[in-house]
């Protein structure tokens, strides 16, 4: 700790801050740009100057930016000196030199940095007589909005978008006052994360496109924590509404998860929750014309207690992508023993291992925290930055801890952004990629391998093999296998902290297994060796947890369809899931031939929902409240943004509705009621009611608002449908309100609404809401860890090595290749995400290729277990040689991959 | 015979109808006046300069819900608004409008009077009671206390003007006063009475019963309707009825040159109506404590005195 | 006492002085031009709306009886999709007006409003927007503001120079 002197009173610091940091996170306003607690400080507006004194006796002192000063002891400062204020007064003076009179029309506004700093530096007039310089913009895709008029010269963007998130098509260009950030022509930005600039972006240059084709001002948001439902990892965020409609995500800060930043799946893809395709009322099917038509509440529950009478078979299929309140309220409702994850019976295999090995192994699973400070890192088969994407966005700041070793030998302090990336130059940490085909995240690789996914698993007992010679050798090695393995097992024998990253998308057991193998045999070292697996949905652990976790695969969707098929069924229910995504298309089909009574409860109409008899509109999860777990088992809660219109409520209370009326009550009236239910019920998710305070929270008796006390237009909003005001709906889930009445202060961080503070109303207001930078949330980040490794005990290698992969004459073997824009179910729907979808094709290796005498767009027809499709043909020359990548993309869904399948140019 | 007692009978309904629509009308005069002296308009809309605002405020009146408070004391709380409205018109009974004018010729006019006018303190008081809420309860207690304290100096400033009539009997009274109007020698009686014929009747600067500013509306805060319409037109009665008794006591009744008696008696009430009026127009009310430490203090001495000096002169000039 | 009788007598003068009520329907009042009464939506010069959709109007006021929806049209003007007043809930405070940076929403000098029906006082956008400037004749909003609209392009409005060649380097 540190005592610095800020305006001759004392304070403690940490160690290792500058005095930015140290006075903001003191809770001190100074006024700044270029700063950000990611991207640290380069000193480039020369807008957070304070005064520093030599000592005591110093009454002159010098200006310097506090950004750029180490907040080292005994240091004096004054934040209020006339002569600093003055100064900053003048920089914000130049830098709106040249901003438009663009306020009122701008989607920054009543949420900008730049209005925040000038109304904090006191600037109001413009005094220059000159002209204003002025800009053509670009046109940057379906996400985001350029409007380079705006533009101070922060230099934030290009500091995010190229040196944190490894973008290549933003820059700067120009000279002096005319620099321009953008790309050096017009086009779509390509990284995953450039939706952040809409955050880092101190004023209105880069802004939100989804926003502004039914833009609202933050003010007028109603908003409320939510987590993410577009991939496994679980990213803190906040979804706002208004008029009934989700209007934007932005990012919540979790110091564990996603930290200051989001994909662009997660904030582009809300807007399923507005789609046309939404089910909003009950549905039921009718008898003579066999059409779907809108029923009654009443109506549906009476026709609910015909189908399910009591003694009638049900079983029940759950969902990778429904809360576990709602999964665990269809397993009330149809017993334990008749309860199916609803997730093919791979992706059930691989799960169940993944938890497995997770909970019965030596090795932690990281927090994306963690990862992005791990100094070496090898993935197995999994291409990160398209299914788990900030993932990949950890992994690249990971690559800079061992090169940050030099900066701190060089006494260099690590938040000088400037000259720690001067001295570290191309210096790249130790990070390996095994995949079945080339990906993003190569470009940083120290050393890549692509090969089908026996390979991979061969690569990776062959590391384990060389970590610990008493893991299963490899039989038949490639010679040019062992150096490589060598050297990977070199360099994570050598790290301090090594992690491990797998997952689903090979499909296969045994790429996960070897991943299981290699961190075992680095855990019998050092401790800190991590592992971590990417999962498919958000909420996949969570499920796995629910159906027990075990490796039989007693409970699968097909274990389900064979009890539909043998005729033991009377009813099924299938929760927020569409089957043929899961399952053979015609496995699918049977099944709803042969099931007599389906109801689908969902929130967006699939096939699934056209097949069923009855169809229950569901919340999705801006409209329900539910608990998610993630793929470290960090158990999560989201809440309700809004309340919908029509007859939408969420899933578990869908199904207490249904329990009550079929004479299988249950006494759950709010939320809390199915949490103690489900801890009585599971003694893993016992702590998950602990994740937030219980809907009785109150602080000094009040609710926390889920409205800004600014928000507008109470007694207008509906005046158009009836001039008396209604009543705000009631919450019984949570301690939020839907109101702009309540605790005002700082709320406990589960229920963090957005980020503001009096004269913070832009996203920077986050500083305010933890304690230094990158650390947790003031209390702490939420969140509680379901699954904990087993340290002690024996550790038993897996021993089944695959053989070596074997290239077929006629048929290829299709691996998934995920698309972070397209293989996601719910995003797709968003049209912004929609217009950055591929269209479908095949990826075949240049050796397939060649043989098969396909050029690039070549039209080709696939058979696959005996369904032909015909897609155009892409040449990929990372792919080994008889692998093909098929792409998870709709229209070519219920495929279970890795599979065979026969290739031939389009007769 | 018959002829007396249509004769009689005639006069009783031709008092009760007058002084009702008096009462009545007063709600009109006083908006008016009030209006006149603040520089405005007043009710001038309804009918003939607003005339028939007293038709329209009737209408009002009649159809408003007429609303018990579930926790009040039910039949007090209807009868309490009753008790006022029949004190006063009794007390009118006594009143000679002119000569042979008048319902009964009682020997004991002014006692009558007086006694009516004690009765009438439970209207109040009970109205203040059976609402059974904490302003009207605390409006009641006022008016209990400021009606008894004032009622006996009431008396006793009158006593002089019997002392100088020799009668009880109003006719007498006003036949006495056939030389010289009893407002010459018993000045200080009439400044007396009429002080505390406001306080009687609670009206500005001696409403504190009903003081808005403190009590929202006193001891009738609770009611509505009908029932409140009693309390109201109650009040009026009771400025009628005073403003009747100074003329009939101290300015010679009916008595007056060319004009017929009954219209001297008219001219001379609705003057002191409008000095009524006129206080409520001019003065603020005064704090509770100071007006009971007026009436007790200053007018209770000064009824003494007169009736000190009125006694003495009489002894004096042997009369 | 005295001060009592004075007081009496000069209250009574009054009844010879001029009544100062002015006897509304059949005299209208002196309105004066900034009167803040009926509220309503101006066009600019042009005869455009000049309502930008800011939604600081609907911040601005104390009752929260202003909603809007903002949307941009094929020229990239942006204008209100719906606006809405209700007016059973407005008090005329004038800090919408004060709040609005176009001129667009002002207050005029008309009050007589009266409904017999609450829900005749909701103001959509059609009931509020006249087709004159209002009182601020001159002033269009995008002649000032950097946005380019059809019409008039980046570097085209008042105080602003051509926009900047980012290729060329010369000082």
């Amino acid at each position: 700790m540190a005592t610095i002197y800020i305006d001759n009173k004392p304070y403690e610091v940490k160690d290792g801050q500058n005095l930015l940091q140290a006075c903001l996170f003191l809770g001190f306003n100074i006024p700044y740009f270029c700063w950000h607690p990611a991207m640290h400080s380069v000193g480039a507006c020369r807008q957070c100057a304070v005064k520093q004194f030599r000592d005591e006796k110093d009454t002159r002192g010098k200006i310097v930016m506090s950004c750029m000063t180490p907040a080292a002891d005994g240091a004096r400062i004054s934040i209020d000196d006339p002569e600093v204020k003055e100064f900053r007064a003048s920089v914000i003076e130049w830098l709106m030199l040249n901003h438009p009179h663009d306020c009122p029309v701008c989607d920054e506004g009543g949420e900008c940095h730049l209005q925040d700093m000038t109304v904090m530096t006191g600037h109001s007039y413009r005094r220059t007589r000159f002209r204003k310089r002025t800009h053509r913009n670009q046109c940057l895709g379906p996400f985001l909005n350029h409007e380079m008029n705006r533009c101070i010269q922060c230099y934030r963007c290009v500091r995010f978008y190229c040196d944190y998130a490894g973008g290549r098509d933003l820059n700067v260009f120009g000279s002096h006052h005319h620099v321009y950030f953008g790309r050096y022509e017009d086009g779509i930005l390509e990284n995953e994360f450039s939706g952040n600039l809409v955050e880092v972006c101190p004023t209105g240059v880069f802004t939100d496109k989804t926003l502004k084709k039914h833009y609202t001002r933050k003010w007028d948001l109603q908003t409320a924590p939510s987590v993410c439902v577009h991939c496994g990892l679980g990213c803190n965020t906040i979804p706002g509404e208004r008029y009934g409609k989700l209007r934007r995500i932005l990012n919540r800060y979790n110091g564990e998860v996603n930290g200051y930043f989001l994909c662009d799946r997660g904030r582009f893809g809300y807007e399923f929750v507005n789609s046309k395709e939404r089910i909003r009322e009950p549905l039921i099917r009718n008898k003579d014309n066999g059409a779907l038509e809108p029923a009654s509440e009443e109506r549906v529950l009476g026709h609910l207690s015909n189908i399910l009478y009591f003694g009638a078979k049900v079983i029940g299929i759950g969902s990778p992508r429904a809360s576990l309140e709602a999964n665990f309220a269809l397993r009330t409702l149809v017993g334990p023993e008749r309860f199916f994850p609803g997730i093919s019976e791979k992706e059930h295999q691989l799960t169940s291992a993944a938890i497995e090995i997770l909970r019965k192994g030596p090795a932690r699973t990281p927090s994306l925290r963690d990862v992005a400070l791990s100094d070496a890192v090898f993935i197995l088969g999994e291409d990160v930055i398209n299914t788990a994407p900030l993932l990949g966005l950890a992994l690249r700041q990971s690559v800079r801890q061992k090169p940050m070793e030099m900066v701190k030998r060089l006494n260099i302090p690590l938040w000088d952004d400037a000259a720690a990336r001067e001295v570290i130059q191309h210096e790249k940490g130790p990070l390996f990629i095994a995949a079945t085909h080339g990906t993003k995240l190569d470009e940083i690789a120290a050393r890549t391998y692509n090969g089908s996914p026996d390979d991979l698993a061969r690569l990776g007992f062959a590391v384990a093999h060389a970590l610990d010679p008493s893991a299963p050798a490899v039989p038949d090695i490639g010679e040019d296998l062992i150096p490589l393995a060598q050297s990977i097992a070199d360099s994570l024998k050598s790290a301090g902290s090594p992690l491990i990253i797998s997952g689903m998308s090979t499909g296969s057991e045994a790429v996960l297994h070897a991943a299981a193998t290699i961190v075992w045999a680095l855990c019998r070292d050092n401790g800190n060796a991590a592992l971590s697996f990417v999962m498919n949905e958000c909420n996949s652990i969570g499920l796995g947890l629910m159906s027990g976790g075990s490796m039989n695969g007693a409970f699968d969707l097909n274990k389900a369809f064979d009890l539909v098929e043998e005729g033991k069924v009377d009813a099924a229910i299938v929760l927020e899931n569409d089957l043929y995504r899961r399952e053979d298309r015609e496995k699918a089909e049977r099944f709803f031939e042969r099931c007599k009574h389906v109801i689908v409860i969902d929130h967006l109409f699939n096939n699934t929902a056209a097949k069923a008899e009855v169809v229950l509109p569901a919340g999705t999860f801006a409209e329900s409240d539910g608990t998610l777990v993630n793929n470290e088992g960090r158990a999560q809660r989201f809440y309700q943004a809004f309340v919908p219109e029509g007859g939408i409520q969420e899933s578990w209370r869908w199904l207490r509705d249904a329990m009550t009326a079929s004479r299988r009550p249950v006494q759950w009236q709010s939320l809390d009621h199915v949490l103690s239910a489900m801890a009585n019920e599971m003694p893993v998710f016992r702590t998950v009611a602990e994740i937030a305070p219980p809907a009785g929270f109150r602080i000094a008796g009040q609710k926390i608002p889920r409205q800004p006390h600014r928000y507008s237009g109470r007694t207008s909003i509906h005046a158009n449908i009836s001039v008396h005001e209604q009543k705000p709906p009631d919450d019984s889930d949570s301690a939020l309100s839907f109101s702009m009445e309540g605790y005002e202060g700082m709320p406990p961080a589960p229920f963090i609404t957005r980020f503001w503070s009096p004269g913070w109303n832009s996203v920077q207001a986050v500083n305010k809401f933890h304690c230094e930078v990158g650390g947790p949330l003031h209390g702490a980040d939420p969140g509680k860890r379901l699954m904990e490794p087993t340290v002690s005990g024996e550790i038993s290698y897996f021993q089944k090595v695959p053989q070596a992969f074997e290239p077929r004459k006629d048929e290829l073997l299709m691996v998934p290749l995920h698309h972070i824009f397209g293989s996601e179910e719910l995003s797709v729907l968003s049209p912004a995400i929609a217009e950055r979808t591929p269209k479908p094709y095949l990826a075949i290796s240049r050796e397939d290729a060649g043989r098969l005498q396909v050029d690039q767009e070549s039209e080709l027809e696939i058979v696959i277990s005996g369904r032909t499709y015909r897609l155009r043909g892409i040449i990929n020359p990372s792919l080994p040689r008889g692998v093909a990548g098929l792409p998870v993309l709709a229209g070519l869904e219920g495929i279970t991959l890795p599979a065979w399948g026969r290739v031939g140019r389009k007769a | 015979m018959t002829n007396d007692i249509i004769w009689k009978l005639i006069i009783v309904f031709g008092v009760l109808f007058v002084t009702l629509n008096v009462a009545a009308g007063l709600i009109w005069l006083e908006r008016r006046l009030l209006a006149l002296w603040q520089d405005r308009y007043g009710p001038n809309r309804v009918g003939p300069f607003g005339l028939l605002q007293v038709l329209a405020d009737m209408v009002k009146v009649f159809t408003k819900e007429d609303w018990i408070p579930p926790f009040a004391d039910k039949p007090v709380f209807i009868i309490a608004p009753a008790i006022i409205v029949v004190t006063i018109i009794t007390a009118f009974a006594v009143i000679p409008f002119a000569p042979g004018v008048e319902i009964v010729d009682l020997n004991i006019g002014l006692l009558f009077f007086l006694a009516m006018s004690s009765l009438g303190v439970y209207s109040v008081a009970l109205g203040g009671w059976s609402s059974a809420s904490k302003y009207s309860l605390l409006g009641g207690l006022r008016a209990a206390a400021q009606m008894l304290s004032y009622e006996v100096f009431m008396g006793l400033s009158l006593m002089g003007v019997v002392m100088l009539a020799g009668s009880f009997n109003l006719t007498d009274i006003v036949n006495a006063q056939k030389g010289l109007w009893f407002c010459i020698p018993q000045f200080l009686g009439l400044v007396v009475f009429f002080i505390a014929g406001i306080a009687e009747t609670h009206r500005l600067p001696f409403d504190l019963p009903e003081a808005e500013s403190e009590l929202v509306a006193g001891f009738h805060s609770e009611y509505s309707g009908m029932k409140f319409g009693m309390f109201f037109v109650g009040e009026y009665l009771g400025i009628t009825l005073v403003s009747a008794l100074i003329v009939t006591l101290f300015f010679g009744g009916w008595m007056g040159p060319a004009l017929p008696p009954i219209v001297w008696f008219t001219i001379k009430t609705f003057f002191f109506i409008g000095l009524f009026i006129l206080l409520r127009a001019s003065l603020p009310r005064p704090r509770y404590d100071q007006l009971m430490s007026y009436g007790w203090k200053v007018m209770l001495p000064l009824a003494l005195l007169n009736l000190l000096v009125t006694g003495g002169i009489i002894l004096a000039t042997g009369r | 006492m005295f001060s009592l009788l004075r007081t009496m007598w000069n209250v009574f003068l009054h009844a010879f002085r001029k009544r100062e009520t002015v006897l509304y329907p059949e005299v209208k009042p002196y309105i004066p031009p900034r009167w803040r009464g009926r509220i309503i939506l101006s066009r600019d010069p042009d005869g455009e709306e000049r309502c930008v959709a800011c939604y600081l109007c609907a911040v601005a006021c104390p009752v929260d009886c202003i909603s809007l929806q903002a949307a941009e049209d094929e020229h990239g003007r942006r204008y209100p999709e719906f606006f809405r007043i209700n007016f059973s809930r407005c008090i005329f405070c004038g800090f919408c007006e004060e709040a609005c940076p176009t001129y667009a929403i002002q207050l005029t000098p008309d009050f007589e409003m009266g409904e017999y029906v609450r829900q005749n006082l909701v103001y959509e956008k059609e009931h509020l927007l006249i087709s004159g400037p209002g009182k601020y004749p001159d002033y269009s909003f995008y002649r000032v503001a950097g946005l380019s609209i059809e019409g008039k392009d980046k570097g085209e409005a008042e105080n602003e120079g051509p926009p900047v060649d980012v290729r060329d380097l010369m000082p």
